[in-house]
């Protein structure tokens, strides 16, 4: 795991690095018709503004992830997608999605939602008996107990604390830093519960890594498989100021309710 | 007596009305809502499959051109195929106004259109981002005559692109919007080229004049406050953008690309809260706003114009945008047209007065042709809210008995509705 992020780290970098040379002008710049200093006024904050220092930084992250996404993610995604049943997809989703709902108990309780932990404590009791391990969502069905969505960086925003400035993770995509703490949090507690689960199979060392790692893989795909996101298909030209608004809306949102 | 007349007179009103409208069974009877709510789903035309086989092509259409940093991201010329395994028709479908192939619109006809045994071509719409940076011979649109032109070189190069893998029987055109215009002009140029010869062509909800469309567009925003200020219109953005966060919840894919604002009013809708007829007003505006200045903006970039950026500054691909979004929020199209599209034409082309160049981009300065074919039908609504009332009677008067106007529908409102699929598929299948 831990070679796997220092090379995808690298080639970033590499990446990262090649992308920064600066661009050689040849003639003097004449002002422009409708020029920024007339029309933004440096002492208001705009509706599409937002709080991002590390600019340059993001958007060479947000650009290498779009051609890793191109060139990787999606092209394994889509032979994933082609090679397993829809169902079995499903299954896989469901799955993940009922291991990863230690997230929302945990931040359910530390938030007091209680109404939110009992439903996320009832999915995961019927989903994992009479939904055979996760692999069916029962609870789900017939209008039941739909799926609860909460996390470390909202626990944290719930307690107050700022978004602070926003942040793209490599491969992962927009956050900031607070939700970004929080995800290494949620992954830490996660981890720690495959591991205790894990042990509990009497596997050798090896094993338990090399299961450690395809459950990893397999999670992440299915996670992308999920998503329908795709860079620069909102057709915008202003696609990284969109996206980095409607991100810091939803989860300002999210930490609301 | 006079006063039964009256009565007599009123009840047929009434009564023929009432039959027509039963006739049609698209209910939504407000232009306004019509055009942002679109066509409930249980009344969409149901034969479309839900998956779809396409293949995403790329074209290189001009190999010499760099592509500037900046919009590193579009490298070549996207379209998408649908193919048949059998000979079959093959369609085009132009998209309206800053919209790609990957709009939900675009999405519907190829589906439609596939799933009734043709092939599908669909192309982004010369106003789009793509299309502009790879495809655009001046990379300035909005002038319909030349956009026509550097279409139908993308579809010929297309057509290259794909002769030995589908059987093509014959070819056919349709585009909704400002693609239902081009696609008027498109079909006048293959008179003389020849290519594809096409049989038949649908447009759909075209505009007359693409400037006095664009200006009802530009006045809509307008009805947010006849004094809009860039501080009220930023006000007001901001509180559409800020429904985002339910939206999302609602939804478990908003559509992210403009239209993504009309979901909000979906979701008042939902709740049975009817938003004020400005703010529709306003939110058809915004959403032809956001997709004119990225149009704008793309335009400025490539024929390093001025207009926004400084002429001859080279941004780079991590350079903040930031600030030229909140500048093209200001441009309407009408200014673009004054202060980049005309002279940028005019330097070209000496001779040229504003009013000739906006005769030019209309569907007037073809109604021989329009007038004298029979392989172009029309399909439009009577509130149609991007036509004037002489330009729906120019419409009326042109097509003649190869329009179908529907009572109801605003723009576009109904182009998903079952009769009208039925009716294009109808008529590219008879």
């Amino acid at each position: 795991m831990k070679r796997a992020l220092c090379l995808m780290l690298l080639t970033a970098f590499i990446f990262l690095a090649g992308c920064g040379t600066a661009p050689v002008r040849k003639e003097p710049e004449i002002p422009a018709k409708y020029p920024v200093s007339k029309y933004v006024k440096p002492d208001v904050t705009y509706a599409i503004d937002a709080y991002d220092p590390w600019e340059p930084m993001n958007r060479r992250i947000y650009n290498f992830n779009a051609i890793f996404d191109n060139y990787v993610f999606l092209p394994v995604v889509s032979a994933y997608e082609f090679v397993l049943p829809v169902f079995v997809q499903k299954g896989i989703t469901n799955f993940f999605n009922n291991l990863t709902e230690v997230t929302n108990l945990t931040n359910s309780l530390l938030q007091f939602k209680f109404v939110k932990a009992v439903n996320t404590f009832g999915r995961i009791c019927i989903n994992t008996t009479v939904g055979l391990g996760g692999l069916i969502d029962v609870a789900t069905l017939n209008d039941g107990i739909t799926r609860e969505d909460e996390d470390f960086g909202q626990t944290l925003g719930f307690y107050g604390l700022g978004p602070g400035p926003y942040l793209v993770l490599p491969i992962l995509g927009p956050s900031n830093v607070r939700d970004t703490t929080g995800l290494v949090v949620d992954s830490v507690v996660y981890s720690m519960m495959i591991g205790q689960l894990i042990g509990h199979l009497g596997l050798d060392n090896t094993q338990e890594d090399v299961l450690n790692y395809s459950l990893t893989a397999v999670y992440a795909i299915d996670k992308r498989s999920n998503e329908p996101f795709r860079y620069f298909k909102t057709g915008s030209a202003f696609e990284y100021d969109l996206i980095r608004k409607l991100y810091l809306i939803k989860r300002q949102f999210q930490i609301n309710n | 007596m006079k006063r039964l007349v009256l009565v007599f007179i009123c009840a047929v009103i009434v009564g023929f009305s009432g039959t027509q409208a039963a006739a049609y069974d698209y209910k939504v009877d407000d232009p306004y809502v019509a055009t942002i709510v679109g066509t409930p789903d249980v009344l969409e035309w149901k034969e479309v499959p839900e998956e779809i086989d396409y293949e995403l092509m790329g074209l290189k259409v001009f190999p010499d051109r760099p592509t500037p940093d900046v919009f590193w991201y579009q490298r070549e010329f996207l379209y998408t195929l649908s193919y048949q395994k059998q000979a079959a028709p093959l369609i085009f479908v132009i998209a309206g106004t800053g919209s790609s192939f990957y709009s939900s619109s675009m999405i519907f006809l190829q589906k439609a259109f596939w799933g009734a045994g043709f092939h599908v071509i669909c192309l982004s719409s010369p106003t789009q981002m793509n299309f502009i940076t790879t495809a655009s011979a001046t990379c300035v649109p909005g002038n319909i005559v030349e956009d026509s032109q550097d279409l139908y070189r993308v579809m010929t190069k297309a057509w290259e692109q794909v002769k030995d893998r589908i059987k093509v029987s014959e070819f056919y055109l349709t585009g909704y919007s400002l693609g239902a215009s081009q696609a008027a002009f498109v079909s006048k140029l293959d008179e003389e080229k020849r290519v594809f010869n096409f049989k038949k062509v649908c447009m759909v909800n075209p505009s007359v004049s693409l400037y006095t469309s664009a200006k009802i567009l530009d006045d809509m925003l307008l009805e947010i406050n006849p004094n809009l200020t860039p501080e009220i219109f930023d006000r007001w953005f901001n509180e559409r953008i800020t429904k985002f966060g339910e939206i999302y919840r609602m939804m478990k894919e908003p559509q992210l690309d403009h239209d993504f604002l009309y979901d909000a009013y979906r979701l008042l809708q939902k709740k049975g809260q009817t938003p004020r007829r400005e703010n529709m007003a306003g939110m058809i505006g915004t959403v032809f706003r956001l997709a004119s200045s990225t149009m704008i903006f793309t335009a400025d970039v490539m024929a390093n114009y001025g207009l926004i950026v400084p002429k001859n500054r080279v941004l780079g691909s991590a350079d903040s945008l930031t600030d030229y979004f909140k500048v093209a929020n200001h441009i309407s199209f009408v200014d673009y047209f004054n202060d980049f599209l005309y002279p940028y034409s005019q330097s070209r082309n000496p001779g040229l007065t504003k009013e000739a160049l906006i005769e030019g981009t209309s569907l007037r300065s073809i109604e021989p042709y329009l007038r004298n074919t029979s392989k172009i039908i029309l399909m439009d609504n009577e509130d149609d809210l991007i036509l004037t009332p002489q330009d729906m009677a120019f419409l009326k008067d042109v097509f003649g008995s190869r329009a179908k106007i529907y009572p109801r529908g605003g723009h576009l409102g109904n182009m998903t509705f079952k009769d009208n699929v039925a009716y294009m598929i109808d008529f590219f299948k008879s």
